[in-house]
């Protein structure tokens, strides 16, 4: 299933449903570069509060999408880690470091609003 | 011995006992004095009063006979077990309860010696009869106590473990985690458990963790903590830890932990200053107030 993209006057809201596979993992990572081009947006959310699991292959696409978004000119924010994933992640050594985490949906709109103003 | 096999050998075992079990309620007084005499001067049992050592000895004086003469251990096992809750919790050691049960042993050994000591033959067989139930006795006793000690030191632990983790929220989205004791595998990972579960339910965005109550922090103890740093900037907090000693800061920089992703400040204060910046509040004082 593709992972629906929503748009939020200058901001894309990616909201994963259900536990996706690597190669849905990369049919987001390809929708959210091209869209955040065509709609110009200036940052974009990832909403993973469903995901029991994030391994190391979605953690390292989810650092990538970070990185190649922000080559695009979006900042990008990763929402809902819960306590468990965030844990066994933490163990598994996958931070994803240099890019931006939020507790929810409201935080990270909240911080794309101070970073773009 | 081979020969105890012996269903005759067996039959005479038995009668000795009850001979040597008449023996010992005849001069249960006198021994007993004896080995409470015993008691004080090799100075064991010195947090019971004398009174008290009085009345547990007579009741392990009769238990002891009461084994002899039954042979089943277990009513002594629920009395030591129960004289070890009692005293435990007062500092007597595993080795004065050894002490004075061996004690015992030699005072009743001393005993049957000097009454048989016309007779070599007989008191040779009285010895193997006796032994061997003493022996018993000893190892019941001791490892009851132990079991006891064991329980209560896995009661107390928990009890600490409950105790020493809470989450406290400070102002609205602040945290305020103060670790006390020794921050081992499970405490820690418990801990990293309840604060993102309050990093969740309280909505925070930033969290200090105070460690000034923790006596050493070896590399195990560090990576615990950064490990629950990074955690919750996955949930979107940032953490700020306070409170490491110069003892504490020298061994971490010696032992080479990565603590470059650690937001440290020196104290609890500083670190609620920190927080409290970081979340916009601003903290005046008030002229009117004395």
């Amino acid at each position: 299933m593709r992972v629906p993209i929503l748009r939020q006057a200058k901001y894309l809201i990616a909201s994963i449903q259900s536990a996706l596979t690597d190669q849905e993992l990369l049919q987001l990572r390809d929708d959210l570069l091209d869209q955040a081009g065509r709609y110009r947006a200036r940052g974009v959310v990832v909403d993973v509060t469903v995901l029991d699991v994030i391994d190391s292959f979605a953690a390292r696409t989810l650092r990538s999408i970070g990185h190649m978004l922000y080559l695009r000119g979006a900042e990008t924010v990763i929402v809902g880690i819960q306590p468990e994933v965030a844990i066994s992640m933490v163990q598994l050594g996958l931070d994803l470091e240099g890019i931006e985490t939020a507790l929810d949906l409201e935080e990270g709109l909240a911080w794309l609003d101070s970073r773009t103003g | 011995m081979a020969a105890n096999h012996d269903p005759e050998t067996q039959k005479s075992t038995e009668s000795l006992l009850r001979e040597l079990v008449a023996h010992l309620r005849e001069n249960r007084n006198k021994l007993r004095e004896e080995w409470v005499n015993r008691i004080t001067e090799s100075r064991l049992l010195t947090a019971m009063t004398h009174e008290e050592i009085i009345a547990e000895t007579t009741s392990i004086y009769d238990n002891y006979v009461e084994v002899l003469a039954t042979g089943s251990v277990e009513a002594l096992e629920t009395y030591a077990r129960n004289l070890s809750e009692r005293i435990i919790p007062r500092g007597v050691e595993t080795s004065e309860v050894v002490g004075i049960v061996l004690l015992l042993r030699d005072v009743l050994a001393r005993s049957l010696f000097r009454k048989y000591q016309t007779d070599f033959h007989m008191l040779d067989r009285v010895l193997d009869a006796y032994e061997p139930a003493a022996n018993r006795i000893a190892v019941t006793v001791a490892s009851s106590f132990v079991q006891e000690r064991e329980r209560t030191i896995r009661l107390q632990q928990e009890a600490i473990r409950v105790l020493s983790t809470p989450v406290l929220q400070v102002r609205d989205r602040l945290l305020i985690l103060p670790i006390i004791g020794v921050l081992d595998s499970q405490r820690a990972r418990q801990l990293t458990e309840q604060l993102l579960r309050g990093i969740r339910a309280n909505r925070a965005k930033v969290v200090v963790i105070d460690i000034t109550g923790v006596p050493s922090v070896d590399s195990t103890a560090a990576n615990h903590i950064v490990q629950t740093v990074e955690a919750s900037r996955l949930m979107g907090a940032t953490v700020i830890v306070t409170g490491l000693s110069s003892e504490v800061a020298q061994t971490l920089v010696t032992i080479g932990v990565d603590l470059g992703k650690i937001n440290a400040l020196g104290d609890l204060q500083s670190g609620m200053e920190e927080a409290e910046r970081l979340l916009g509040y601003r903290v005046t004082l008030d002229p009117n107030v004395h």
